[in-house]
């Protein structure tokens, strides 16, 4: 693993049993999430995904892709598209810096309306990420 | 331009201010919520499950948040912060950024308890959701006394924009890509402070009015009825448009006016795709038009597609009546157009 690797792509399909899923066990109750009428009447055309489970899929994704013996240090995201029940979210990543055993990965998640999420992940691998 | 945006300095006075204090979490870390959390992630990490689990990293707000019964350790300065955005008609929230740190893992059995603080509050924000502001709260997470990760979440609070028709232009309205806190300020604002301006901001079919001044005003009111006046330098005969006092060629402040003839050609313009204006719907063109007379002026091309539009192309005056109180001059494509 070096800087520069790019990380297996990972499709979620953006089911509304997910969303709503994803809401709950976060104990996320705010309308938009679960309500497809009160989403419209905040101006979205359907309910949509909520950040902590993007911020869940995007763990997943790195330990998915490092082994369960990686630990996440950091992970900071920021959301643009929303995901739509229906649609389909890319994640990608890329190894930015790799320093001993801490590597720096950088994520991205596009969906069918653009890039849903942008991120920064840090973790470490105690049995090292070099080779 | 943000000299009118009076709610912020409001709002910015409760940075630093405590959002909750000596919170705890609902349930201690524990077995069925990390396996609910897993489920719906779709993650089958061996590190969360067995005697020795821990909880999934990410999963570090799901233990503070209030669910259905609310916050119990909300502090008041934050609730006055959300009521001073409710007032002002920001009543929908996103969520926009999340940033963790994680200091060490959580357990079942580890009691959660936290410490969040405003941060920040934003200017007002033009989005593609709406007019808003962005408010950041740090939140310290503990357990047993020892700190465990920290939590920093941007949230926009923001007046929900009216929906378009289509339901494409609707799914790019939502595009929250402007809910990134880059978006520039909203520029049609008013004077008559933020809550006026986030309620002109809803109302998608009310332009901007044009800034009549002295010095103008003689070419507003012959558009009121339907006369494009071109100044002309009373000395040296220059035209000259938009409206000055004095003739640039020769400096002289006396001046009367010609009428144009209404024919002109496409000198230049821009394709507007962002940011959105309320009474706008972006892509559209906006263009500077060249009068036979030889002077310049940007306006509408009407009923003509904005891919359409292209330098050269010959159009004609018409005025456009769009309220009681705003009539424009506006252009439409000539015979021989492309």
């Amino acid at each position: 693993m070096k800087a520069g690797d790019e990380l297996p792509p990972l499709e979620i399909a953006v089911t509304r049993t997910l969303i709503v899923a994803g809401a709950l066990a976060s104990r996320d109750y705010q309308d938009v999430h679960h309500d497809p009428e009160l989403a419209r009447r905040k101006g979205s055309p359907d309910i949509f995904m909520n950040i902590l489970t993007t911020n869940g899929l995007v763990g997943r994704y790195l330990t998915d892709c490092f082994g369960p013996a990686a630990v996440l240090r950091k992970v900071a995201i920021r959301l643009g598209a929303p995901n739509y029940p229906g649609d389909v979210m890319v994640l990608r990543g890329r190894v930015e810096e790799v320093d001993g055993d801490t590597a720096v990965v950088r994520v991205t998640g596009d969906n069918g309306v653009g890039r849903h999420v942008t991120g920064t992940v840090t973790l470490t691998l105690p049995t090292g990420i070099g080779e | 331009m943000d000299d009118d945006d009076h709610l912020h300095l409001r709002l910015k006075a409760y940075e630093g201010r405590p959002a909750a204090v000596s919170g705890a979490g609902r349930d201690p870390v524990n077995a069925p919520m990390i396996r609910h959390w897993c489920e719906a992630m779709g993650d089958a990490n061996p590190a969360y499950t067995g005697p020795g689990a821990i909880a999934p990293p990410t999963m570090l707000q799901a233990w503070i948040m209030g669910g259905l019964s609310g916050h119990a350790a909300r502090a008041q300065a934050y609730d006055e912060l959300l009521a001073l955005l409710d007032e002002a008609g920001c009543t929908a929230v996103v969520a926009t950024d999340c940033e963790q740190e994680y200091a060490r893992p959580l357990r079942p059995g580890d009691e959660v308890a936290f410490d969040t603080v405003i941060e920040s509050v934003s200017r007002r924000k033009t989005t593609k959701l709406g007019v808003g502001y962005f408010v950041t709260t740090r939140t310290e997470i503990r357990a047993g006394g020892t700190l465990v990760g920290t939590h920093r979440f941007r949230i926009l609070k923001y007046a929900p924009a009216a929906r378009e028709p289509h339901p494409e232009a609707a799914e790019a309205a939502t595009t929250a890509t402007a809910a990134t806190g880059n978006t520039p300020a909203n520029g049609t604002a008013t004077r008559n402070g933020t809550a006026t301006a986030v309620t002109e901001a809803r109302q998608p079919e009310l332009r901007p009015r044009p800034v009549v001044n002295r010095d103008n005003a003689g070419f507003w009111a012959g558009v009121r009825d339907h006369r494009f006046l071109i100044q002309r330098c009373a000395v040296c005969d220059t035209l000259r448009f938009p409206w000055l006092p004095g003739c640039n060629a020769c400096g002289s402040a006396e001046w009367d006016t010609v009428d144009a003839g209404g024919e002109g050609t496409v000198f230049s313009y821009v394709v507007m795709h962002h940011p959105p204006f309320p009474a706008f719907s972006p892509p559209y063109a906006v263009g500077l038009i060249e009068l036979a007379e030889g002077v310049r002026v940007i306006s509408d091309v009407v009923d003509v597609p904005y891919d359409k539009v292209r330098i050269g192309m010959p159009v004609a005056l018409e005025f456009r009546v769009y309220d009681d109180e705003l009539t424009l001059p506006v252009f439409r494509a000539r015979e021989g157009a492309a």
